[in-house]
């Protein structure tokens, strides 16, 4: 239908993918001009940063343009950005990543140990299914 | 010349300045009991003839001159420093072997060894690694630890890891042309009782986490994907 879903706004949630604050959550608090955005989380000072730095995420929240930080931080526990962040399968997925990279040899033996027990189980299951299909 | 004292003393002459000291010469001359030192020795100051020099013993001419001056090397009175060990190389680490027979074997840490050598084994029951000496720059140290505390280590020391000197015997003719009849070194019982007794308590412990045992007799590889700068060890 239309080509963009997710748009640059005020209070628009978004991801820094470059630079010192990697990986964190930060709300769209005003936009500089064409390329940059002035840019506010609860816990760094607020900054711009340019547009290829973050990326747009689903979550948008309820605020006036550049509000001071205390009028920053009530919509964002209000609308629970950091709940529907760590449920979203996005946030989900970088959470496991975060968790996957810091296993040591060990963790990770573990895990393969853990992939090939659960996709015996899985396959398992489909022969069984298979079974009663050609029966 | 006068013998040295062993302990500087103190001038007499304490300097009003640097170059100018608060009592004159003959003020000094009484001070220092330069008198009392004369008077002693009946007015003149005592002398100390040279004492008669005992003759040099004759150096004997060398048997043999070089052709050419050899140069002598430089004294280098250096020792070398006790191999550190690594920080994160603890009594119970698992260790991932680089190089070598066992590349790639996980294997228990026991103690360092005064040669610097890491005294390691498999346990030999699990992976086949026997008590082994083994370079640090050759192990990645990984963050699991065992409990080692029942293990007694002391008694392995790098004499024990010696090869034995065999005493060659002179081959006669004869011998040449017979077939090799020299049979493989084995290993002694008592040293393979030793591996027995050493693994018989590390067992215990390795069996108590789950996993451990399978983990110890796999081999590391790396695999497509794994960054080694970027993994945890």
């Amino acid at each position: 239908m239309y080509p963009f879903k997710r748009y640059v706004e005020i209070g628009r949630v978004a991801l820094v993918n470059y630079g010192k604050d990697y990986g964190k959550l930060v709300v769209i608090v005003d936009v500089v001009d064409q390329n940059r955005a002035l840019v506010d989380a609860p816990d760094m000072v607020r900054s711009q940063m340019n547009f290829k730095r973050l990326t747009l995420t689903d979550i948008k929240i309820d605020i006036n343009r550049v509000p001071k930080k205390k009028t920053l931080i009530d919509p964002m526990e209000k609308a629970c950005v950091k709940n529907k962040w760590e449920n979203s399968s996005w946030g989900r997925k970088l959470i496991v990543q975060k968790r996957q990279a810091s296993l040591n040899d060990f963790g990770r033996f573990k895990l393969m140990l853990a992939k090939i027990k659960k996709a015996g189980m899985v396959r398992q299951e489909l022969a069984k299914l298979k079974k009663e299909i050609a029966a | 010349m006068a013998a040295k004292r062993k302990i500087p003393i103190k001038t007499r002459n304490p300097d009003l300045i640097r170059g100018v000291g608060k009592y004159s010469r003959s003020k000094m001359y009484h001070k220092r009991g330069l008198w009392a030192i004369k008077a002693k020795n009946g007015g003149v100051f005592p002398r100390h003839d040279p004492q008669a020099k005992t003759p040099a013993v004759a150096e004997k001419p060398p048997k043999f001159y070089p052709a050419d001056n050899v140069k002598k090397p430089l004294l280098n009175k250096r020792k070398p420093k006790p191999t550190k060990l690594r920080a994160s190389i603890t009594p119970g680490t698992v260790l991932i072997l680089l190089a070598g027979r066992f590349m790639g074997k996980r294997v228990v840490f026991l103690k360092q060894l005064t040669s610097g050598l890491l005294l390691v084994t498999g346990p030999f029951k699990i992976n086949g690694v026997p008590l082994r000496r083994v370079n640090q720059s050759y192990a990645i140290a990984t963050s699991t630890k065992i409990d080692i505390s029942e293990v007694n280590v002391d008694k392995f020391d790098d004499k024990y890891f010696t090869k034995e000197v065999v005493k060659k015997k002179k081959k006669n003719e004869g011998e040449f042309f017979e077939a090799e009849k020299e049979d493989k070194r084995k290993l002694p019982e008592d040293k393979k009782e030793d591996q027995k007794v050493v693994d018989a308590s590390l067992l215990k412990s390795i069996e108590n986490v789950p996993d451990l045992k399978a983990y110890l007799a796999a081999r590391f590889s790396l695999k497509s994907g794994m960054k080694p700068h970027e993994l945890v060890f």
